[in-house]
């Protein structure tokens, strides 16, 4: 190690105690937390080590029922909302008029306040005793009968929650693409129209690839974003997502540490141990797919 | 196939707000490209010539005037419908694809009958790389190539359609020097090959000279001079050709005909038959001084105080000044065998005739006279 490579380490030093203490120590210490059988942590004691507290998570119906939200939420509001995002740029991209304004328009909910849009849900989606909910009310008007998205089944449950994770998620995407379709050269575009190519073929062929290592880190953190999806439930549900059967993962940890369930803390390592090697394995599975398919 | 351009106009919007009046880019374009023929746009930049290529390729449409290929109107077709190949002056290979994929990209947007097979389209796209030569690339991305190779593979694309017009817009310019010269003889070998009619813009007058059939002479979108390159130089119709074509560039001096005799300062240089008594601009070309004897008397000297001599082997270069000249130095090039050596501190100069222009000094057009 030559003076010059002391140097550069020192450098590092600052930001990376900062992250062995607050992130490396940490996962160390969940790791270790998950084998510690009957942890507790005011008396710092446990009874023993093995493997049984990835078992009792295992066979919890209530982690089982978050594995299944969590994977019907991220098989559901990634594609949709990756692709309806694609969509929505490629449209502001390709008017001319009033573009500033729509471009604004479709990040406004960026901005929001996420009580504000709580709201507006609970108007579009909420039976009360005074009204079925506005999306209802459509219902009624083409001749079907009222459902009830917050506390009826489980599909309609599930709908609420996909559609107001996909709606959160929507701005950033549509920000990020649409500035990466306006970074596409013009002259791409010009020679494709020389060659005579159809619209289509130009978006399929050309567009995707330009923007496609944008695309790739969008799908990316969209999977880890909805791997870790707990507030937005909160935020329709209320606390008790076991009780609505609308848990996530995330949200099974966080009951197991502190809900009313909770003062498990070796249960609730269990289940974050488990779920990062999800994200991880989808993650990985990503990147060698991506190899394939991405034009850097 | 031919081209004719016919009162062809090209206006954009002002985008300063304050003058209203429209940006004329192509002004009131009218002449005819014959069948195979290679022609440069020549000009500097800003001179309208990209926009004139755009509107022969379809990409712009113009504000009025018509476009023929042939016999047929394409004023109002879509670029796809032209049967043109345009070459991007930065070549817009589609980077994530092969040489291959790049090559056969126009041949698979083809559709219904004339859709060629998979193999004929493999056999056409290699054909175009046979001709200019980069068959051995056909697996490598856009990236892994250089300029020229990158070059080669924008022009087979352009080819593989069979276009009716090939057009070229400064191809060229992201070259190296020495690499351009060799594209420049390739260009003319490919165009002479496939026989299909070229248009090609460049701000470079050499360029344009060593490979035009015929120049077209731009600014401000206005046409100043059509002709062959050869014819252009030895006839510039005013300053602003004489001063763009040639390098180095013609030798400019404030002049008076008195009599019919060219004053250049209160040096007589020449017999100007058929023009009289007026001030004019005289345009000299480099090659056009013969240096005089310097013990010599002669009335039809050009008395210069001499720079500097820069030797360039076949060639010797003066570089001198004079108290009319419009540039800082004149230069001339003599032979350098005829070349005496240089001591003095002035040098005086015959001039031969054909190589005078004389322009009128208000208008700038060029002023005829018999030697």
């Amino acid at each position: 190690m030559d003076k010059r490579n002391n140097k550069a380490w020192l450098y590092l030093l600052p930001a990376f105690l900062f992250l062995g203490f607050f992130m490396i120590y940490p996962l160390i210490d969940v790791f270790v937390y998950s084998f510690e059988e009957g942890y507790n942590s005011a008396s710092q004691t446990f009874f023993g080590v093995g493997t049984y507290n990835y078992s009792y998570v295992l066979h919890d119906p209530y982690f089982l029922q978050a594995v299944k939200n969590t994977f019907i939420l991220v098989i559901i509001t990634v594609p949709v909302s990756t692709g309806v995002a694609l969509l929505i740029s490629a449209g502001l991209n390709s008017i001319k008029p009033l573009k500033q304004m729509f471009q604004t328009i479709y990040f406004l909910p960026y901005v929001t306040n996420t009580l504000a849009v709580g709201l507006v849900f609970m108007i579009l989606f909420k039976k009360t005793a005074y009204s079925d909910g506005l999306v209802n009310l459509l219902i009624n008007m083409f001749g079907g009968g009222s459902v009830d998205f917050i506390d009826g089944p489980y599909w309609a449950k599930m709908f609420v929650l996909c559609f107001y994770t996909i709606w959160v998620v929507m701005p950033f995407k549509v920000l990020i693409l649409t500035s990466a379709l306006a970074s596409v050269n013009q002259q791409y575009y010009d020679a494709a129209k020389v060659d005579g190519t159809s619209k289509l073929r130009t978006f399929t062929k050309i567009t995707l690839p330009m923007i496609s290592p944008m695309l790739f880190y969008l799908i990316i953190t969209a999977f880890i974003g909805a791997f870790k999806a707990y507030s937005d439930a909160v935020a329709l549900f209320g606390t008790d997502l076991n009780a609505a059967e609308m848990n996530t993962i995330v949200g099974y940890i966080y009951d197991m540490l502190y809900g009313n369930s909770g003062g498990y803390p070796s249960y609730a390592s269990a289940a974050a141990i488990i779920l990062l090697v999800l994200v991880l394995t989808i993650t990985c599975i990503n990147s060698l797919i991506s190899k394939k398919h991405i034009y850097y | 196939m031919k081209v004719v351009l016919q009162n062809l106009t090209k206006t954009f919007p002002s985008r300063n707000k304050k003058v209203h009046a429209d940006v004329v880019a192509v002004n009131n374009f009218d002449f005819e490209i014959a069948d195979g023929e290679l022609i440069g746009l020549l000009g500097p930049s800003g001179c309208g010539k990209s926009t004139a290529l755009n509107l022969i390729c379809g990409l712009l449409a113009p504000t009025s005037g018509k476009i023929f290929f042939g016999d047929d109107d394409v004023t109002a077709l879509p670029p796809e419908n032209r049967g043109v190949g345009l070459v991007f002056q930065n070549y817009a290979l589609y980077p994530h694809l092969t040489v291959q994929q790049n090559i056969l990209f126009p041949l698979q947007n083809v559709k219904g009958a004339d859709r060629l097979s998979k193999a004929d389209m493999l056999a056409r796209a290699r054909e175009v790389a046979g001709l200019v030569q980069i068959d051995e690339l056909m697996e490598r991305r856009p990236s892994e190539l250089s300029g020229g190779q990158q070059q080669r593979v924008a022009i087979a694309r352009a080819l593989v359609k069979t276009p009716r017009i090939l057009l070229l817009d400064e191809p060229l310019s992201n070259l190296d020097a020495r690499l351009r010269l060799q594209t420049r003889e390739e260009l003319r070998r490919i165009q002479r090959e496939t026989q299909i009619t070229t248009v090609f813009v460049t701000h470079d007058q050499e360029e344009a000279m060593s490979i035009s059939d015929t120049i077209v002479v731009m600014r401000s979108g206005v046409v100043e001079q059509v002709g062959k390159p050869q014819e252009v130089y030895d006839s510039p119709v005013n300053l602003f050709v004489a001063k763009f074509l040639g390098t180095p560039p013609i030798n400019v001096f404030k002049g008076k005909v008195i009599g019919e005799t060219l004053f250049i300062g209160d040096d007589a240089v020449l017999t100007v038959k058929g023009v009289t008594n007026r001030e004019v601009y005289v345009g000299i070309r480099p090659e056009g001084f013969t240096l005089a004897d310097s013990d010599a008397v002669s009335d039809n000297l050009l008395r210069c105080k001499l720079n500097r001599v820069e030797v360039m082997g076949r060639d010797v270069s003066v570089v001198s000044t004079h108290a009319a000249s419009e540039s800082e130095t004149i230069r001339a090039i003599i032979d350098a065998e005829s070349a005496p050596s240089f001591n003095a501190a002035e040098v005086g100069f015959t001039v031969k005739p054909a190589k005078v222009f004389l322009f009128d000094s208000r208008t700038e057009k060029r002023v005829f006279f018999e030697v």
